[in-house]
């Protein structure tokens, strides 16, 4: 396939032009010393990382305009070290601009593909050598040499069966049993309904038995948001409104969907939002997703009080909670 | 012969006598390369890579990557005595008792920031002027797979510390595997090690961050060098340059002292931005717990446009046959960047079947001259822009006093509705300019200069371009579009008749041209001139 028009002709390349440097002695000797102050200031910024290193203290903060406080030591450390290698690095570029010869090469192409013998050539090594092993004729080799290759990287795929153990219930239980009492987090106080005024929210974790330590794993799990409103402002069927109690209602706090801490409520409108994606939940109506990527409600705890007048779990939660997974039962 | 001479000649004797890389080296130092300001972007590339190296190596001797839980002893006062995992104690260790710790740790996160920022624009420097093509399409499919490499090595950069917002970026990466139908829950045990967080995780990336992509990172650039190397570089058209040769300067001394040179300045320009451009001050966010989160989460820019599409998909999950589906987590973690980074790193392939060109080419194009795929990048670069934009909804409503939701649906709609508006656009543009070079080679260059004539009637003067400028503007080529071939002369059906089709449409709209103007047409202005 050729141009179906032909380009004008081409004039080539145009002529060089020459540098002040290339003519006039004195103008290189002149760029001579510009590269050679470039190198110097690049000394000067190592003596000034050096001297940030032995001698500013660690403690002295600096005010400095747009950059607000900054420490002292760290800036001049930087500031140091980035000079000494910028100003090489303009050196060298500085050195090769005005003193270096700027005479265009002309360099001659070849196209990649080999020459039709060359090319002949290894086809007929290749099936020369490959006729010499033999594997078309013994077929049988062929079959297990396949049938070992196919299954050798079984193997490691096995070993790493350890990585961790299988996911079994796990990711649709929680520590959260009937008459569990509901503790802060932070500092594991019980609450009684009148430890939370309308308008409040408490972060809250199940109460641990003595001696069983709260592992990260535990909070990524059994986080719950408990918050305050008026009894008449929910909006509710029947059995979710009894799993409140007084106005107060207990949600799980990992997202519905991908597990981020939904920490911001606002008491206005009573939306509590998820920061990393928006997902935006009605507390009034049991944490209906209104906007944004969740598909569906937080989960929601069923509360009581238990015969001291602490809040406990009525029962523990009724489905998984957290992001969505394949097994996940979500009717 | 003086003695440094002897010294020199004696030391490349012994080399020589060992290797017999003579003749190789003497090829090598006068090897040719092509000058323009758009091919130092690769070299940022690179020279940011090899900071990363450096400064991370510097961070590794106090970093401890471990979640065994620890108390914060250091001198960060606000944190001291609180429970928090190894891995974040010793970030801290770094950031404060560590001498020049934290300029290292800056230093490290500015240039792997740049080291992204430099591959998108490489990326977007040799696909506007089509470098891609044959012979060159390994060397596009090896920046694919660095570009996706480095997204993966920058996220998990990132997760190491364990600090609260790093924390919360894990938790919505466990939440993808989680999502990925049959094992997702399976493989985000594994990977966790039992329950999200689990202690396992940050030993794990670390080893995967610091041993193994590096490693696959430093095969892959060596090859995407070498082959640079092999095939020589690209050069921009003008006079003189031909598909058959390099024009530029010599690797010795021009190059050596401009690349290397380069080099520092790089480095020079990170070491300023570590030492004045406060990142990721992560002892403002304390230690990572499930149970909180820092509002305007944000991961860093090259994950923003994930984090974008997955904010702005609609609520859908299903649950069929008792298995749930997060379609609102796959469709934008998975699917979409599966189809972009697929797609792209066919694109090659597409485009030469679109014009049926299957023959090499070391001349780049002019933007314009190629306005299909000009289109193609800047709907492309809007997709991605709005998603990035999506993804900073939260700080974006708060700086300019939005609302979130207006800014989510704008982005729902504009992601939909902007790229094939920006694709019409961008050819337009393209082919007006290919109109505006037409006329500037049969009419020349507007003077500004306007003559009065004897009879009394005004005329601005036209200029004639320079013989070197009329080449430049008309020295590309124009493919015709392929012709559907449906039957052969013995009317025998084609039987890719449908293919041949749909190649023969997509040819057509890709070989939209304004004709440049012929030598003859040129002759005919200038004798009636």
């Amino acid at each position: 396939m050729s141009n179906e028009i032909a380009p004008l002709t081409d004039p080539g390349l145009p002529e060089h032009i020459h540098r002040k440097a290339d003519v006039d002695p004195r103008a290189a000797k002149r760029a001579e010393r510009q590269v050679g102050i470039l190198f110097l200031l690049s000394v000067f910024g190592t003596l000034l990382f050096i001297y940030a290193y032995v001698g500013i203290d660690e403690s002295i903060f600096i005010f400095l305009p747009i950059m607000g406080t900054t420490n002292a030591h760290q800036l001049f450390l930087g500031l140091g070290l980035a000079m000494s290698l910028f100003f090489i690095g303009m050196a060298a570029v500085h050195w090769a601009k005005t003193l270096m010869p700027d005479h265009e090469v002309i360099d001659h192409r070849k196209e990649q593909r080999s020459k039709d013998e060359d090319r002949s050539a290894f086809v007929a090594t290749v099936k020369e050598r490959a006729g010499e092993a033999g594997l078309g004729r013994r077929p049988f080799i062929k079959r297990t040499m396949g049938l070992a290759l196919g299954l050798v990287g079984l193997s490691p795929i096995l070993l790493l069966r350890d990585l961790g153990p299988l996911p079994e219930n796990e990711l649709n239980e929680t520590n959260w049993k009937a008459g569990t009492r509901l503790v802060t987090d932070p500092g594991d106080r019980p609450l009684k309904p009148s430890d939370l005024e309308v308008g409040g929210v408490a972060q809250v974790q199940p109460e641990f038995p003595p001696g069983k330590e709260r592992h990260l794993d535990d909070i990524a799990k059994d986080s719950v948001l408990l918050i305050r409103i008026r009894p008449e402002e929910f909006n509710l069927d029947p059995e979710r409104l009894s799993w409140t109690y007084e106005g107060i209602i207990a949600f799980s706090k990992i997202c519905s969907h991908m597990g981020c801490a939904v920490a911001l409520y606002e008491q206005t409108t009573k939306h509590l939002l998820c920061p990393c994606h928006q997902s935006t939940f009605d507390v009034t109506r049991a944490a209906k997703v209104i906007f944004g990527p969740a598909a569906r409600a937080l989960p929601q705890l069923a509360i009581t009080v238990d015969s001291e007048g602490y809040i406990v779990a009525k029962a523990p939660f009724n489905e998984a909670v957290g992001p969505s997974f394949w097994e996940r039962d979500s009717k | 012969m003086s003695a440094r001479e002897r010294v020199a000649g004696q030391v490349a004797n012994y080399v020589d006598e060992r290797t017999g890389s003579a003749k190789w080296l003497k090829k090598t130092l006068t090897k040719v390369f092509p000058d323009h300001w758009s091919f130092m972007l690769g070299e940022i590339v690179l020279y940011s890579f090899i900071i990363l190296l450096l400064s991370g190596t510097f961070l590794t001797f106090w970093f401890d990557p471990s979640m065994r839980e620890v108390e914060y002893e250091g001198s960060y006062e606000p944190l001291s005595g609180l429970k928090m995992s190894a891995a974040y104690a010793s970030t801290l260790h770094i950031s404060f008792d560590v001498r020049g710790g934290l300029l290292m740790r800056q230093i490290h996160h500015w240039a792997a920031l740049i080291f992204m920022a430099a591959m998108v624009a490489h990326l977007m420097r040799v696909f506007f002027t089509g470098a891609f093509r044959k012979p060159r399409e390994f060397n596009w499919i090896i920046g694919v797979g660095l570009l996706t490499l480095g997204i993966v090595e920058g996220f998990l950069g990132y997760s190491l510390p364990d600090d609260l917002l790093s924390g919360t970026g894990i938790r919505i990466a466990e939440a993808i595997i989680q999502a990925l139908p049959v094992v997702g829950s399976y493989l985000a045990y594994f990977i966790f090690g039992g329950a999200f967080p689990g202690e396992m995780f940050i030993q794990r990336i670390y080893v995967v961050h610091i041993l193994l992509i590096p490693g696959i990172f430093l095969a892959l650039i060596t090859a995407h060098l070498m082959l640079v190397w092999y095939q020589k570089h690209t050069q921009y058209p003008g006079p003189g340059r031909t598909e058959k040769n390099v024009v530029g300067y010599p690797l010795m001394p021009v190059y050596m002292a401009k690349a290397g040179g380069f080099f520092f300045i790089v480095f020079g320009v990170t070491a300023f931005l570590g030492a004045f451009a406060s990142i990721n001050p992560l002892w403002l966010y304390g230690p990572y717990t499930p149970g909180q989160i820092s509002a305007g989460s944000q991961p860093d820019w090259y994950m923003g446009w994930l984090d974008g599409l997955v904010r702005m998909a609609p609520p859908l999950e299903t649950y069929w046959f008792g298995y749930t589906i997060s379609w609102n987590i796959l469709i934008p973690g998975l699917i979409i960047p599966g189809i972009i980074f697929t797609g792209m790193a066919l694109y090659p392939f597409i485009e030469s079947w679109m014009t049926g060109d299957k023959r090499e080419h070391h001349l780049l194009d002019r933007p314009r001259n190629a306005p299909n795929r000009t289109a193609l990048g800047a709907m492309s670069i809007t997709f991605m822009l709005v998603a990035l934009i999506n993804g900073g909804n939260d700080l974006i409503a708060t700086h300019f006093d939005l609302s979130i939701n207006q800014i989510m649906w704008f982005t729902r709609i504009g992601i939909i509705v902007l790229p094939p508006l920006v694709f019409v656009i961008t050819k337009r543009i393209c082919l007006s300019l290919q109109r505006a070079d037409r006329e500037l080679v049969l009419h020349g260059r507007e003077t500004g200069r306007l003559v009065m004539l004897p009879h009394g009637e005004f005329i601005e003067v036209h200029e004639p371009l320079s013989p070197q400028r009329a080449y430049l503007l008309t020295q590309h080529e124009q493919l015709p579009a392929l012709e559907p071939v449906a039957a052969d002369a013995n009317g025998v059906r084609n039987p890719k008749g449908a293919k041949a089709k749909i190649q023969a449409r997509l040819s057509r709209a890709n070989q939209e041209q304004i004709a440049k103007p012929t030598p003859k047409e040129v002759l005919e202005i200038e004798d009636h001139h």
